[in-house]
């Protein structure tokens, strides 16, 4: 009787420091790192209207606060409070599921995200492979969506943006498959540190391959669904594309699983080629600057470079969109794979 | 614990998909189910150790394979109530290749206890010094170098086959060509006319 009391506290202890602080920990962490990010969106979507008023010289949002700037909070409480609905025909499980998953795997993408060093909450082996995973899920949500409601409109919207998401998927694993034999690691954290040199931002990967870069960020725009590619949205001819009988909350994490998603694949164009935490010039003042710093500067850079396609470029038709994902990207990229196969293997020798 | 908690998770998830892929009455849940039940194998893949296989299963048969299923099966206005007519004149068949895949499983699960020779031969380096991606590639691309290209070529031919059945040119169809209209002039296709008032173009 005086062991066994003895022995449970202790027992107790054990099991919270080998099982119940390292999830806690992870679970901390994690729920840091969505409220950054969602924080973050909030403060995202807010410039990218903003980017967007100032090329067609209007003011965008500007009455929400100082600035505007609570704009996108205001937008979130007016979703919420509105009334779902659900159209009669719909088949109701799935046609709440669908945006539920579009929103979570969104989020789920950045648990290997590295914004610093050995920041990740997962700094899994095949982190890069891991990515491409969650987003070539992400036609789900739409393709759920679209069937769900029950409604033409809505469903033929959904083919077209499956195909075409899939279609830019295909050029978008190329890019990452040159990114992985330069780096020669899976890991999100070795690439990074792979661009690690002397030479500060010359080192990184955008200038010796930038024609991939080029192919990645024109396939970022497609893969989300970004002007000019948004023809699942497109407004002005389809009304909402897929997401056409979505109201309210479920609506609203459709366009929060957008612009996660957009920010997940700056994110990773950050870490592939803009060299994630490294600071530009590896000299003091710079290396003072924390990496997470870094890190959130290019992804906004990456950001504003997407916010001002959508402000520049007029809408692409839809056999134009296929063939220059299935007629230019793919070969582009499959020739880079074998180009940038055989100069590595000439550098670093047989 | 913790690894055994979510083997029993991802297991007892696996298999009740598993099963209401058979028992859905909508064809679109039974996809949907069995995207969920690839989704929990992957996680036994990773509970293994081998996170290489967990996220190909991922990208190859939940982002590609079976988005074409569900394309397929959203399309097609499938009637399982005519389907379900057949249902005892094919149980016979069905119960019998299910009974061949089991034989065969046994089968291979006891090579371990009858065969452990030929179990310990199997190339597994130690997960310490080498990442089972590195791993497989090390195998796949020296001894097994000629069945992955053939595995390849396989589906290329597959590729093909498809393309060359759905494929048809039709005649009278006028098409955009890129190259032509990015390299036209301004002197080819812009004329500059001097029209008198009230003649008009001939």
């Amino acid at each position: 009787m005086q062991a066994w009391t003895g022995k449970r506290p202790e027992r107790m202890a054990e099991w919270w420091t080998s099982y119940g602080l390292p999830t806690a920990l992870v679970a901390a962490h994690s729920l840091t790192l969505i409220v950054i990010l969602l924080l973050i969106v909030a403060f995202l979507l807010y410039a990218d209207r903003k980017v967007w008023a100032a090329v067609q010289m209007r003011r965008g949002p500007n009455v929400v606060g100082p600035f505007g700037l609570l704009q996108s909070f205001a937008d979130l409480l007016k979703f919420v409070f509105k009334e779902p609905i659900i159209p009669a025909g719909a088949n109701k499980g799935i046609f709440l599921l669908a945006p539920l998953i579009t929103a979570g795997l969104a989020i789920a993408a950045w648990a290997v995200i590295p914004v610093d060093k050995g920041w990740a909450v997962a700094d899994i082996n095949v982190g890069i492979l891991y990515i491409f995973a969650i987003s070539s899920l992400q036609v789900y949500g739409v393709i759920m969506a679209g069937w769900a409601s029950n409604s033409k409109y809505a469903f033929l919207a959904a083919l077209r943006s499956a195909a075409q998401m899939v279609s830019y998927e295909v050029s978008i694993g190329f890019v990452i498959i040159t990114v992985l034999l330069v780096a020669g690691s899976l890991n999100l954290s070795a690439i990074v540190e792979a661009q690690d040199s002397a030479w500060g931002l010359l080192g990184w990967y955008w200038l010796p391959m930038l024609p991939m870069f080029v192919v990645f960020f024109i396939s970022l725009l497609a893969e989300t669904n970004r002007p000019p590619f948004d023809l699942l949205e497109a407004e002005s001819e389809l009304v909402a594309g897929f997401m056409v009988e979505y109201s309210s909350t479920p609506y609203m994490l459709f366009m929060l699983g957008e612009y996660v998603a957009i920010l997940l694949l700056c994110a990773l164009g950050t870490v592939m080629f803009l060299g994630g935490w490294l600071p530009p010039f590896p000299v003091p003042p710079f290396t003072w600057i924390p990496g997470v710093l870094w890190f959130v500067l290019k992804v906004c850079f990456l950001f504003f470079l997407v916010a001002m396609v959508k402000a520049f470029v007029p809408r692409y038709r839809y056999d134009q969109l296929m063939r220059l994902g299935w007629k230019v990207f793919l070969p582009l990229s499959l020739a880079a794979v074998v180009i940038v196969a055989a100069v590595l293997q000439l550098i670093r020798g047989a | 614990m913790l690894a055994a908690f979510f083997f029993y998770l991802f297991a007892t998830v696996c298999v009740g998909a598993a099963f209401m892929v058979i028992a859905a009455r909508n064809p679109v849940h039974a996809v949907l189910f069995l995207i969920l039940a690839f989704f929990n194998a992957a996680g036994l893949f990773v509970l293994l150790g081998a996170e290489f296989l967990a996220m190909i299963l991922v990208v190859v048969y939940v982002g590609a394979v079976l988005v074409l299923f569900l394309f397929v099966v959203m399309m097609l206005d499938v009637d399982f109530a005519e389907l379900r007519a057949g249902f005892l004149k094919f149980l016979p068949v069905g119960a019998l290749v299910g009974l061949v895949l089991l034989v065969e499983l046994v089968f291979i699960l006891a090579a371990w206890v009858t065969a452990p020779d030929i179990v310990a031969q199997a190339p597994t380096p130690p997960a310490a010094l080498i990442s089972n991606t590195e791993a497989i590639g090390q195998i796949l691309y020296t001894r097994y170098v000629y069945l992955f290209q053939a595995a390849g070529l396989i589906l290329l031919v597959a590729m093909i086959g498809a393309i060359v059945l759905t494929l048809h040119h039709k005649r009278y169809v006028r098409r955009q060509s890129i190259a032509e209209q990015v390299g036209r002039t301004r002197e080819e296709s812009v004329e500059l006319v001097e029209v008198e008032s009230g003649r008009g173009l001939s």
